[in-house]
């Protein structure tokens, strides 16, 4: 079967190309690109006006099954993906019972591969149960398919176990990604600490929290020469940190989400648990800081932290409410912003969303090379959209951007081959 | 100045505009009057039933807002946290939907979450008055302090008010800024640094550590009562300590303006924040707090109960 996807605007980071190409299909793989392909196809896509790229890769999600099914499972969830344009997500262990063995891993790509939607690339327990005590079978999650790890959610408190953890992963080149928190700065808060805290009566997180956590993790990067990544930087102070010590060459890498470059903690005014996520919304500042470190490289991925919670659990007391937001629907078009306010280039964001993502993974996609296996994202830049409850594919509803007017939306998407999102309406 | 009351709710003093705070303190003026007849009664709110719905302890303003009711002839019934609805998981959105279904016109509420009110007022119908959200605001207590204040020192313009002790945790104090700060008031707070919440200043108040710097200067002392188990927290070391440079001592009180009025909105932790001498002392308007809080709370369930919806 040879699929050919004509008139597009080629967005390909790692091969330069950024021009009107073609891509030919064949099978699995990418059999071609170029700029005219005079080949006979069993079926032509027409891209004219859209952006074709390698499939976006969301390195960060939360499918929450099993344990939590009634806020999201994994055919939702990937559906959910696929709506936005990813063709891989990385779910994360924090599931019930925590993904930390190898049929855990196993499980999860077992229901991945039934579907047949879109990647699924877990994120395997750093600690067992993530309790920060006792390091998981690394070599084990690896052989059932975990392409990372991390105890998201959790914090791992004692460095002397990350430590441990950056070694021992070092065997098998699997990148540590860390949630960091200090539990004693985060004491029992619950927003972003500052004027709007005080003004509401909610107690504060300050972002030393998020920083204080930062600093250690650099340093113990720095000691192993392990590879770590930081889950969802939110704060100015983090990104100076991890700023110098990229510049002196430490071997981190780092990625924010949509919400830290769109909203402040004013968002939560009036107590709207929508914006209720953690690490908090923070000030204009931090979402300055945020941009400058995804235009200067400090950032290098954006992820989701795609976080489904019920309607029922998001509608209550402020304090009561769980943390976390929806993300993989609105991520896309909340990036596009980026390179409307000339922040980024397509071309870097497609590489924040898709090669180095791949690259931090060292999963062999984020790329339209001859013989890569066909992952192809196909976007509408000009789309507009009103993102509505009711079309969400995620069974949860919680995110602050509902009511807001998006532009840019994925149109058609290629997952190993198969044309599984055709004119924005799934086909499988 | 004429100025409507169109709200069915009571959620914060922040919200309020100086001429809606005005209009309450005037209407509890004339309601503190039916407190001192012989049938302490007005038929305001015959027909008109209003919960009290208190999911965290409390005597005196439960007992309050009872009182209040009843002077206005409301209907008014009592729940508990301890009842066993709240008791057994039910959320505070079912447990207030099933008071609303049996047609109560307003609802008193005090909870430990902030916002809880005004959560509760989108979700449901009736009236919400705040009786205490958290840290967040306690609007009543604030306004009886306005009021307090007000009957003592005859206007609010340019009087120094100092708020001393655990700013951070308390809803008295955030409620006692806006309303004071609409009316002209100068605020100082006064604490230890570590219960003095951040960026606080932007609140629109001066903030010191030292009481003793600026005790001289103070037309009113409102003192917060210190909760014994904030020393877990680290917030301060020990009571002692904290006693010995913020409890308002006979020996401090000599700094004060002879004039100055020592408010508290209870229960008071005697010598620890207030030596008793100071307690039962002239200066203190304590009880006029008590007695001032059942008129505002008429004027409050008044306005509020009578709005059209």
């Amino acid at each position: 079967m040879k699929v050919l996807i004509k008139n597009g605007h080629v967005v390909d980071p790692k091969n330069k190309i950024d021009e009107l190409m073609s891509v030919l299909i064949e099978d699995r793989h990418i059999k071609k690109v170029a700029k005219t392909i005079s080949e006979k196809t069993d079926k032509e896509i027409d891209a004219k006006g859209k952006i074709v790229c390698p499939g976006l890769i969301d390195m960060h999600v939360h499918l929450r099954q099993p344990g939590h099914e009634y806020k999201e499972n994994i055919e939702s969830g990937l559906r959910a993906a696929l709506k936005g344009g990813f063709t891989g997500v990385c779910p994360m262990p924090n599931t019930n019972p925590v993904a930390d063995s190898r049929s855990d891993m196993e499980f999860m790509r077992g229901e991945a591969g039934r579907l047949g939607l879109i990647n699924l690339w877990p994120i395997g327990a750093v600690t067992l149960k993530e309790e920060g005590k006792e390091l998981t079978e690394f070599g084990e999650l690896k052989k059932g398919g975990a392409v990372g790890l991390s105890d998201d959610g959790q914090p791992i408190s004692d460095s002397n176990i990350l430590r441990r953890a950056l070694e021992y992963a070092k065997k098998f080149n699997l990148v540590i990604m860390v949630h960091c928190q200090d539990e004693g700065l985060f004491c029992d808060g619950c927003m972003n600490e500052g004027a709007v805290s005080t003004r509401l009566g909610i107690l504060g997180i300050p972002a030393e929290a998020e920083s204080v956590e930062v600093s250690r993790d650099i340093q113990l990067a720095d000691l192993t020469g392990g590879r770590l990544h930081f889950c969802h930087i939110s704060s100015q102070k983090s990104l100076n940190l991890i700023r110098e010590a990229k510049t002196h060459g430490s071997r981190v890498t780092a990625e924010t989400c949509p919400h830290y470059f769109h909203l402040t903690d004013e968002a939560v005014l009036h107590y709207n648990t929508h914006a209720k996520m953690n690490p908090p919304l923070r000030t204009q500042e931090d979402v300055d800081a945020v941009k400058k470190a995804l235009k200067d490289n400090v950032l290098d991925a954006i992820a989701t932290d795609h976080a489904p919670h019920s309607e029922s659990e998001k509608d209550a007391e402020f304090d009561k409410a769980p943390f976390g937001i929806i993300g993989l629907e609105t991520s896309l078009p909340l990036s596009l912003k980026l390179v409307e306010e000339k922040i980024l280039t397509l071309s870097d964001l497609v590489r924040k969303m898709s090669l180095n993502p791949a690259e931090i993974l060292k999963v062999d996609r984020g790329h339209l090379s001859e013989g890569a296996v066909a992952d192809i994202t196909i976007f509408d830049l000009k789309l507009e959209w009103t993102v509505e409850k009711e079309k969400l594919e995620s069974k949860s509803k919680n995110s602050p951007f509902l009511g807001w007017k998006m532009k840019g939306k994925a149109t058609d998407v290629i997952v190993q081959g198969k044309y599984v999102l055709q004119n924005e309406e799934i086909r499988i | 100045m004429e100025v409507r009351w169109t709200r069915k709710d009571l959620l914060s003093l922040e919200e309020l505009s100086k001429e809606e705070i005005e209009l309450i303190l005037q209407t509890a003026e004339s309601f503190k009057e039916v407190s001192s007849r012989e049938i302490k009664k007005v038929p305001a709110l015959r027909g008109k039933t209003i919960a009290n719905l208190f999911f965290e302890p409390s005597t005196r303003t439960r007992t309050s807002f009872e009182i209040a009711a009843k002077r206005l002839s409301a209907d008014i019934v009592n729940f508990s946290s301890s009842d066993s609805s709240t008791s057994k998981g039910e959320s505070l959105r079912d447990t207030a939907k099933n008071i609303e279904a049996m047609h109560v016109d307003t609802i008193v509420m005090r909870h430990s979450s902030s916002g809880s009110a005004e959560y509760l007022a989108r979700s449901i119908r009736a009236g919400v008055v705040n009786a205490g959200d958290g840290i967040h605001e306690h609007p009543t207590q604030g306004l009886l302090d306005i009021f307090t204040i007000r009957e003592r020192k005859k206007k609010l313009e340019w009087i120094k008010v100092c708020l001393v002790g655990d700013i951070l945790h308390s809803r008295v104090a955030r409620s006692n800024i806006w309303g004071l700060k609409k009316l002209g008031a100068k605020i100082t707070v006064c604490g230890p640094p570590t219960l003095i919440p951040t960026k606080i200043e932007e609140l629109g108040v001066e903030v010191c550590y030292d009481l003793d710097k600026i005790i001289g200067e103070q037309d009113v002392l409102n003192i917060l009562r210190i909760q014994l188990e904030r020393q877990k927290g680290a917030f301060f070391p020990s009571i002692r300590e904290y006693a010995a440079e913020y409890g308002i001592s006979k020996e401090r009180m000599k700094k004060a303006k002879p004039d100055v009025i020592i408010m508290h909105p209870g229960p008071v932790n005697r010598g620890v924040e207030l030596a008793s001498e100071v307690a039962d002392g002239d200066r203190s308007v304590i009880l006029d707090q008590v007695t001032n809080g059942v008129a505002v709370r008429m004027a409050v369930l008044f306005l509020t109960t009578l709005v059209e919806r």
